[in-house]
């Protein structure tokens, strides 16, 4: 009992109610201080979208009409279109939508679902994560030796698509893994409970929970196909396309390009800086685009177990 | 008397010198077990027995976890499981399994009980229909789904979706049914419904339940197995183990000094 008693009045030296009030004070400042901190990152992030948002708009007012959305290229900043780069960039998607979803989803499904958990497995997941972080030049060049030059694909649409394909094929196969490792053992433990073999388990209980993580990982990933540059440059693609591609061996232009170029012509005609601003809202608008599709498929088919 | 009708019936499972690792962890030891047809065995013992393990053995789903070792054998039928010729799909669809937790699909209530027949090759809407219904009425739960068969599975009380999780294990007719703690998760209602369930089941299905309830192992079960650190210490008629336990350890576990 003495024993309780005396307990009890360490205990409260320890905590006493004034030290707490004092504390608490230092506390409740510190919090207010990490809220203005984090508030501010993400103001500043904001701001700069704001103002790119802001100036690109500004340009591009006037410029950006149906008749830029529908006119192929001219030498007149007037005339001029990009309907060839609508046309090529969304040819490019058709190559790399279905390559990296089949590759990628196939790839996570194997290292998830068939490979032994053994050194091997971690070594390629390292290796592909490490893929995902590797710039994109250094994927055009790898592009423009085996597509461009050994398969003597030079800048075709299919030689730009299989480049881009290899390019966000590391982040399909992230998302797609993450998402299939995301589904409970408990439902491929009942399927398996009925003799259902490893493939009939994968296809009709794994992907279909799947299908919403790796449906958006794949928009994700063709939103960053759809604005990269870089591995197009290196492969080749002009911007001075006068005829519209009609098939995947044509040449062709994308929307990136047209920005990059219009944009270093810009020293040498000023409107062409409007008509690059024009480009990058309708890729912006584009790229809105493809995010609510992923949103939408996300939210209709997520299923609660 | 009980015995002697015991004896005579026909054996499904008979379980020689078995033995089990994890890893460097030896969960079952040298288990010998028999199991008559159209019986209810019940599995009780303390946490970490080897019950659970021993039972997912009997359908091979305990390999599913990496590291697990094996040795002896286990007679389905005459036939061993682990035998190479002995497809382990073939296993699992002739012996079911009913698990601790209500694991349906995120699918319709439709499309969790006819899920087996569909992947064992039954196309037509209408035999599918007929099996869902059988199926359905088998597990008492035709009354209370049949106006709502599309309707999502979750949307199912948790002892309706157990009741599910059996209707779609019998759909593909089995003759074991495996079934782990099945009530563990469930109110007592559901429990009694599950019970009862469980004994209508025996007629048809060979049962093994592995439980934490030695009321449900008496209310339910022909013969109790008692487990301890994945040993078989003693198995005979239920009445027999929790009227006149034969060995010490057991009668101090259905006496509740321990476990």
């Amino acid at each position: 009992m003495s024993c309780e008693i005396e307990h009890k009045g360490t205990f409260n030296t320890l905590l006493n109610i004034n030290k707490i009030k004092k504390n608490l004070t230092r506390r409740i400042m510190i919090d207010k201080i990490a809220t203005m901190i984090f508030f501010g990152s993400t103001l500043f992030a904001l701001l700069v979208l704001g103002i790119l948002i802001y100036r690109i708009f500004t340009q591009s007012i006037g410029w950006l009409d149906l008749q830029f959305l529908t006119s192929t290229l001219s030498i007149f900043p007037e005339k001029a279109g990009i309907l060839g780069a609508i046309i090529g960039s969304f040819l490019l998607m058709i190559i790399v939508a279905p390559v990296t979803i089949v590759l990628g989803v196939a790839t996570a499904i194997y290292l998830e679902e068939y490979a032994s958990k053994s050194k091997f497995q971690s070594f390629v997941k390292m290796n592909i994560s490490n893929l995902a972080g590797v710039p994109s030049v250094i994927f055009g060049l790898l592009g423009l030796t085996v597509f461009g030059r050994l398969l003597n694909l030079g800048s075709s649409i299919l030689a730009g698509g299989l480049t881009m394909s290899l390019l966000v094929l590391p982040i399909v196969v992230v998302a797609a893994q993450e998402a299939v490792r995301a589904v409970p053992g408990f439902l491929r433990d009942a399927s398996y409970a009925m003799g259902a073999s490893r493939w009939t388990t994968i296809r009709k209980v794994v992907l279909p929970v799947a299908l919403p993580g790796i449906l958006t990982g794949s928009i994700l990933a063709l939103s960053r196909a759809i604005g990269e540059t870089a591995p197009l440059v290196v492969l080749g693609i002009p911007a001075l396309i006068l005829r519209i591609p009609t098939g995947f061996m044509d040449n062709f232009t994308a929307l990136p390009i047209q920005i990059y170029y219009w944009t270093l012509d810009a020293v040498l005609t000023r409107e062409y800086a409007n008509l690059a601003a024009a480009t990058i809202v309708a890729l912006m608008v584009m790229l809105a685009m493809m995010n609510s599709i992923a949103i939408i498929i996300r939210n209709k088919f997520q299923k609660r177990y | 008397m009980v015995n002697k009708e015991l004896a005579n019936k026909r054996s499904i499972f008979k379980v020689n010198k078995l033995n089990l690792w994890y890893g460097d962890d030896h969960a079952l030891k040298d288990l010998d077990f028999e199991m008559k047809e159209n019986n209810v065995s019940a599995i009780i013992g303390p946490s970490g027995c080897g019950k659970s393990t021993f039972i997912k053995t009997l359908n091979r789903m305990v390999e599913l976890i990496p590291s697990v070792r094996t040795s002896g054998e286990i007679l389905f039928n005459g036939k061993n499981i682990f035998d190479n010729s002995f497809r382990v799909e073939e296993l699992r669809t002739r012996v079911g399994m009913v698990f601790q937790k209500p694991n349906p699909f995120p699918k319709s209530i439709f499309e969790n009980v006819v899920y087996g027949a569909k992947i064992h090759g039954i196309t037509r809407k209408s035999h599918l229909m007929e099996i869902a219904e059988a199926s359905l009425r088998s597990a008492a739960l035709w009354d209370e789904v049949k106006d709502r068969l599309n309707d999502n599975a979750y949307g199912l009380s948790g002892g309706q979706q157990q009741r599910l999780c059996i209707a779609r294990s019998i759909a593909i007719q089995p003759e074991v049914l495996l079934m782990d703690e099945p009530t563990s998760a469930l109110d007592p209602i559901a429990t009694a419904k599950i019970e009862e369930l469980i004994i209508e089941l025996k007629k048809e299905y060979t049962i093994v339940i592995v439980t934490h309830s030695m009321q449900q192992a008496a209310r339910i079960s022909d013969e109790t197995a008692f487990f301890l650190m994945g040993e078989l210490i003693e198995k005979g008629d239920t009445k027999g183990i929790f009227t006149t336990p034969k060995d010490k350890r057991t009668e101090d576990y259905i006496t509740g000094r321990f476990g």
